[in-house]
């Protein structure tokens, strides 16, 4: 309807050119530093050039960025576990009227805005030993040690259930959303055929919903794979390396250590990995969906 | 049946109300220990609601009006603030030309601007660090540890789903308005003044309600790329976890007061918030 593309490219320019500088600059910047040894607090603390694999053959062999990958990996499975299970339930829930369900889905929505740092900040408060309710009802109760200062397991699981805490309402208002706007003769025919609400749950509702599943998969995916904020706030990445997820492991290596060279090869192989994980799954999904068609 | 339907309401209402006091809990628990001095919270954990007789003040105004926290917080109303505002402009113009122009390129564009958001801020944060300090550089004025750096940083995770938002209303927009306007020698300001912006306001304003949110909300990045004068809010929040001996009240009250425009906007965002955290891939 314009004559020419030129106001078009005009009003695009300001985004395209914020986005350069600010996303792809840093990307290839930290693509070219990871060809180098880099440590400015070493005895030579410039850029040295060892070959173009220098890096990333040192990160094959090293134990603790591999095992913090691995546990960033499992962590996510985990956490989307719970999460898909308990917001499907939710979600179907939610279908149906109950009283107080609009204050109910209010408060539910809650987490969702907190800020992660701020989340890590309230569980800190409600678990520490020697402060927080949850160690002492817990022990009362129950007559359970919870101490996740000095027990790794804890400590992982303590994440796990924040995360949860933090994100099932993301998938229970997802699935929400999608469930409410599946169509309904589906729903109908099978009750004329008689199926009962388990049948019609697993061969039509599951179904009709994996679009909708594929994108909260994805998200949840990428989301809990960058996970840093929490754990900062509440573990600290501890004790040991048992919270020490990826995002942790490189600011520990680059502003600890100041591991310049090797930080930048590991963001690298964190991004790739990000990517490939998702491409995986969003491949196997898509033509499993087809599949079923 | 009509006992089995009784049954089920009864039992979704009562999962709820477990899950709605697992969800307040931990917040309520903050609240208390944010109204206590230390030596009440020592001991066991009191759960009565004490804040209703007795507030110890002194956690908010030690470090709000005697403290450094002030300026977090002035920091952080101004990077979320600018932000919010750049965002939606930016968003608003591009979304218009992606809209509206055959611009060769545009699907990839904009499936790009979305790759921007999936990345993992830990992987950008030695090179945006390096970036800010030593390479962006006029003068003696560095990005670093500025608030104008970050706000221009956080347009790298708030311009996509901004642009995914508008996109859907924007299109919405029936172009014969626009060309009725230009027929009637309109030109691009005037058709955004008078056309698109009344008719696309319930989108602007989640848009930059939202983008306010996630740059208030944003702790890695700030917490590399600021050491003094930009530091914001939830940077200062982490520094509760180093120093020795934490004063639990004032790191409550910190937490809180972080709280407050999230806990305002929550009411206005929540129909959209699904929308905005799916890239509108699911509307809410």
């Amino acid at each position: 309807m314009f004559s020419n593309n030129r106001t078009g490219w005009l009003l695009l320019s300001p985004t395209i050119i914020i986005l350069l500088i600010m996303g792809l600059v840093p990307f290839f910047y930290v693509l070219y530093v990871g060809f180098f040894k880099w440590n400015p607090l070493a005895v030579d603390p410039s850029m040295q050039f060892e070959g173009f694999g220098f890096n990333y053959r040192r990160l094959i062999f090293d134990e603790v960025f591999l095992a913090s990958i691995w546990r960033s990996i499992k962590f996510s499975v985990v956490t989307l576990f719970f999460e898909l299970g308990l917001g499907f339930i939710l979600a179907l829930s939610l279908l149906s009227s109950f009283p107080l369900k609009s204050f109910f889905r209010g408060v539910h929505t809650l987490p969702l805005v907190i800020a992660p740092i701020v989340v890590g900040s309230i569980f800190k408060l409600f678990t520490v030993q020697g402060l927080g309710p949850l160690p002492h009802l817990l022990k009362d109760y129950f007559g359970y040690t919870l101490n996740y200062g000095l027990n790794a397991d804890q400590a992982f699981w303590m994440i796990v259930i924040m995360d949860i805490w933090h994100w099932t309402p993301f998938v229970t208002l997802t699935l929400l959303a999608g469930l409410s706007a599946l169509p309904q003769d589906p729903y109908e025919s099978a009750k004329i055929d008689g199926a009962n609400n388990f049948q019609i749950f697993i061969y039509i509702t599951i179904p009709m919903m994996v679009p909708v599943l594929i994108v909260v998969i994805f998200i949840r995916l990428m989301d809990s794979l960058k996970i840093v904020d929490e754990v900062w706030m509440l573990t600290g990445g501890g004790p040991g390396y048992a919270t020490r997820f990826t995002g942790i492991h490189i600011w520990k290596e680059v502003f600890e250590k100041r591991f310049y060279g090797l930080g930048s090869a590991m963001s690298i192989l964190y991004l790739y990995i990000t990517i490939v994980i998702c491409w995986l799954l969003y491949s196997v999904m898509v033509s499993r969906g087809k599949n079923e068609d | 049946m009509k006992i089995r339907k009784l049954f089920g309401k009864i039992l979704t209402t009562l999962l709820w109300s477990v899950l709605t006091i697992i969800t307040l809990f931990p917040i309520y628990w903050m609240v208390l220990v944010s109204t206590r001095t230390p030596v009440e919270l020592f001991g066991k954990p009191d759960l009565s609601p004490t804040f209703l007789n007795k507030i110890h003040w002194k956690n908010f105004t030690k470090p709000f009006i005697d403290g450094i926290y002030s300026d977090y917080l002035i920091n952080s109303i101004i990077v979320a603030t600018s932000n919010a505002l750049l965002v939606t402009t930016l968003a608003l113009m591009a979304t218009y030309a992606l809209s509206r122009f055959k611009l060769p390129g545009s699907e990839s564009i904009f499936f790009w601007t979305m790759t921007n958001r999936m990345a993992p801020p830990a992987a950008f944060m030695l090179p945006l660090f390096l970036l800010f300090s030593t390479v962006f550089k006029f003068g003696d004025f560095t990005l670093f540890d500025t608030r104008i750096g970050l706000i221009l940083l956080y347009c790298v995770f708030n311009l996509p789903f901004a642009i995914w938002l508008l996109k859907g209303i924007i299109d919405g927009i029936p172009k014969e308005l626009d060309e009725a306007m230009i027929v009637d020698g309109a030109n691009i300001f005037t058709i955004f003044w008078k056309l698109i912006i009344p008719l696309a306001a319930p989108g602007i304003a989640v848009t930059s309600l939202l983008s306010f949110l996630f740059a208030w909300n944003e702790y890695l990045l700030a917490s590399t790329l600021t050491s003094v004068y930009a530091r914001t809010i939830p940077t200062g929040l982490s520094e509760f976890v180093t120093t020795t001996g934490t004063n639990w009240g004032t790191m409550a009250a910190v937490a809180l007061v972080s709280m407050i425009p999230a806990l305002l906007f929550l009411f206005l965002v929540q129909r959209y918030i699904v929308a905005g955290l799916t890239f509108g891939a699911v509307k809410g």
